[in-house]
């Protein structure tokens, strides 16, 4: 399961990384920044559950969960 | 009993007002994407959410207790098709306004993950006319009208909200509180 | 200064020192009708790659939209007839060449096209024009064919690819989520291919005369021959600047000879456009090939070899650079909406002899903060053309910190 950001609807709103600190942080404009090197990140077993709450927590529905 | 059933949808009516108002307030909190009182950017979105959802239950008690107190006199038709009921038919058919607004936006925000975010935000607009309804149809219906609780109660509901979307239309609200240029949004 | 580098003015074809494949006389010979099988075997013989910036491997964009990649049994009835677009947006300001083989072989262009649409059954053959481009020619080169010649509005973003489909949607011309690729739904919510109006003019050559052909040209591992558009940073750098077809792997100093260039007066040479990094002028038997020029973290890209006097400042000119590209972020996506015009800033503070060291920091805190994450990759390009940039030119850096520019001294 991979973690993928829709940047077109992203407005930077930031509950995200709020319920999911594990794997996000913000930047200087308040948009979410994957901590490791990759675009899309893994998200391990342990983390599913809260990661399926960052995305439905979108205002926009910018997050989705892949495979 | 009457009485009781009566006082039930006066109560809860006016709860429900107070609700609507502390959702429409925290809608904007939330849309700014400011982290209010310590409780988290989700805290606020999941707090509008309570708010708005407690509304709900609110109305649906409201409804009920009325439709089934026999002085009230409302029919199940007057709950949906507005302006036709024979008791101050104007205010009352706000409230129905009010309740159909609230059932599409109340299905629509259920549903949003499934209708998308670009239906979802057009429907939540209604919103903003909702409450003015709502607030209306508060202030003229039942027995409570121009008593001086109830104008204290709607003061401090148009208070609330006029501070907040008057905030909600000042230039610095789109930069949630750090210096960004707001996107521009063509889908 | 003025924000954008100066560019070739009158875009002719520089004096021919190489081969006359795309712009030189007239291919009479007629493009055989293939099968899609045929069609696929010929461009992976070839290996025939994109011209348009990213290099991709022709073939395999092909096969993307045949309906062969995905596994479907040769059975399947229905397949979706896709789409296949000719980009020739030209959005690079320092790119002429789209606009010179349009002009002086579009019938190239639109054979490429047609080759491609009637192999692969296309539902619509259709090529997207940039705005700065002469459409007369091409036009009357696809009368009489099903291709549909667009003008559309330009920009820098408006040659990528999902920008593209979407203008051809009726939609605004900036990117999508590249989570379902263009490939997959697109232009009329059909598979769609996009190919530079370049490739589609080197695939409608391969057709005639064959992969062998195509490989007698260049390396192997980089075969055959690109256009380039050779420009300089002053008048005089380049005397005759403009559009040469070149071999893939030849030395950048070959063809910058070939464009009237005073060498000695190289500082460095930028490769790719403003997407792309710079080469050295200790470097200038630098084969323009990607593994060439991989080392220096470019590509042969679009073609794009603008020539840096040494007289002028480097790091004024990439400020220029990226104040521009800055101003052409489609405004979607936060980090390059908000990066770019940072890191435009910071570099033009750093343009200042005497700057403070914490902008060197600043520059590469932002880059790493505005790379792949955007819907498109014009952060990333910004991005890497900006390390290039403090790279090469450290020495230059280090000056300003010390409070020096020799340009200033001029």
């Amino acid at each position: 399961m991979r973690l993928h950001v829709d940047w077109t609807r992203c407005d930077g709103h930031g509950a995200c990384a709020e319920l999911l600190p594990e794997l996000m942080d913000t930047d200087d404009w308040g948009f979410p920044i994957m901590r490791g090197e990759e675009r899309d990140p893994a998200v391990a077993v342990a983390l599913e559950n809260h990661a399926r709450r960052a995305v439905k927590a979108c205002p926009v529905q910018a997050l989705r969960l892949l495979g | 009993m009457t009485e009781a059933l009566w006082a039930l949808g006066r109560g809860t009516g006016v709860v429900a007002l107070g609700m609507f108002t502390l959702t429409l307030v925290l809608g904007i909190v939330s849309r700014s994407g400011r982290d209010a009182g310590g409780l988290g950017r989700f805290g606020v979105a999941e707090l509008h959410r309570t708010a708005a959802l407690t509304g709900v239950g609110l109305i649906a008690v409201h409804l009920g207790s009325l439709l089934f107190d026999p002085y009230a006199q409302l029919r199940l038709f007057d709950m949906v098709v507005p302006f036709a009921g024979s008791y101050r038919p104007l205010f009352l058919g706000l409230g129905t306004l009010a309740v159909d607004l609230l059932v599409v936006v109340t299905g629509v925000s259920l549903l949003r993950h499934t209708v998308g975010p670009r239906v979802f935000r057009a429907v939540h607009w209604l919103t903003y006319a909702l409450w003015p309804v709502a607030l209306v149809h508060a202030l003229g219906i039942g027995t409570d009208a121009g008593s001086l609780w109830m104008d204290a109660v709607a003061l401090t509901c148009v208070t609330a909200v006029t501070a907040a979307v008057g905030w909600r239309l000042t230039s610095s609200y789109a930069e949630r509180g750090r210096e960004r240029t707001p996107r521009l949004v063509s889908r | 200064m003025t924000d954008l580098l100066p560019g070739p003015d009158d875009p002719t074809v520089a004096a021919p020192r190489g081969p006359d494949r795309l712009l030189g006389p007239d291919h009479a010979a007629p493009i055989p009708q293939l099968d899609t099988t045929s069609l696929l075997a010929l461009v992976e013989e070839a290996g025939l790659t994109g011209r348009g910036g990213a290099g991709f491997p022709t073939a395999r964009k092909l096969l993307s939209v045949s309906g062969r990649s995905s596994g479907l049994s040769s059975g399947r009835a229905r397949v979706t007839r896709p789409v296949v677009v000719g980009n020739a947006m030209e959005g690079e300001p320092l790119s002429h060449k789209d606009a010179v083989l349009l002009t002086q072989a579009p019938h190239l262009v639109v054979e490429g096209l047609v080759l491609l649409g009637t192999t692969l059954r296309a539902r619509r053959m259709v090529l997207a024009v940039g705005p700065e481009i002469q459409t007369g020619p091409v036009t009357a080169a696809a009368r009489g064919t099903r291709v549909e010649v667009r003008q559309l509005t330009g920009g820098f973003v408006a040659g990528q690819e999902s920008a593209l489909v979407n203008q051809l949607n009726g939609r605004a011309g900036v990117p999508t989520d590249p989570l379902v690729p263009v490939f997959r739904r697109g232009v009329d919510d059909r598979p769609t291919l996009v190919l530079n109006a370049e490739t589609l003019a080197q695939l409608a050559l391969v057709a005639r005369y064959g992969p062998a052909w195509f490989r007698a040209q260049g390396t192997t591992a980089d075969p055959g021959t690109f256009l380039t558009t050779i420009s300089g940073s002053d008048r005089s750098l380049v005397r005759h600047p403009g559009v040469l077809e070149v071999s893939r792997g030849t030395t950048l100093r070959t063809a910058l000879k070939a464009a009237g260039t005073d060498l000695p007066r190289v500082a460095a040479v930028l490769v790719g456009g403003y997407h792309g990094a710079w080469v050295p002028a200790a470097a200038l038997d630098t084969p323009l090939s990607r593994d060439g020029l991989r080392p220096f973290g470019a590509s042969p890209g679009a073609g794009v070899l603008h020539a840096l006097a040494v007289e002028a400042c480097p790091l004024q000119t990439a400020a220029a650079v990226t104040h521009y590209l800055a101003g052409q972020s489609a405004r979607q996506c936060g980090p390059c909406l908000n990066g770019l015009p940072r890191i435009a800033q910071t570099l033009r503070g750093l343009a200042v002899p005497g700057a403070s060291a914490e902008l060197v920091v600043e520059v590469e805190r932002l880059r790493v903060l505005v790379t792949g994450r955007g819907a498109c990759a014009h952060p990333d390009g910004t991005a890497r053309f900006v390390a290039s940039t403090m790279r090469i030119f450290s020495r230059h850096v280090e000056d300003h910190l010390k409070g020096y520019c020799h340009a200033a001294t001029r």
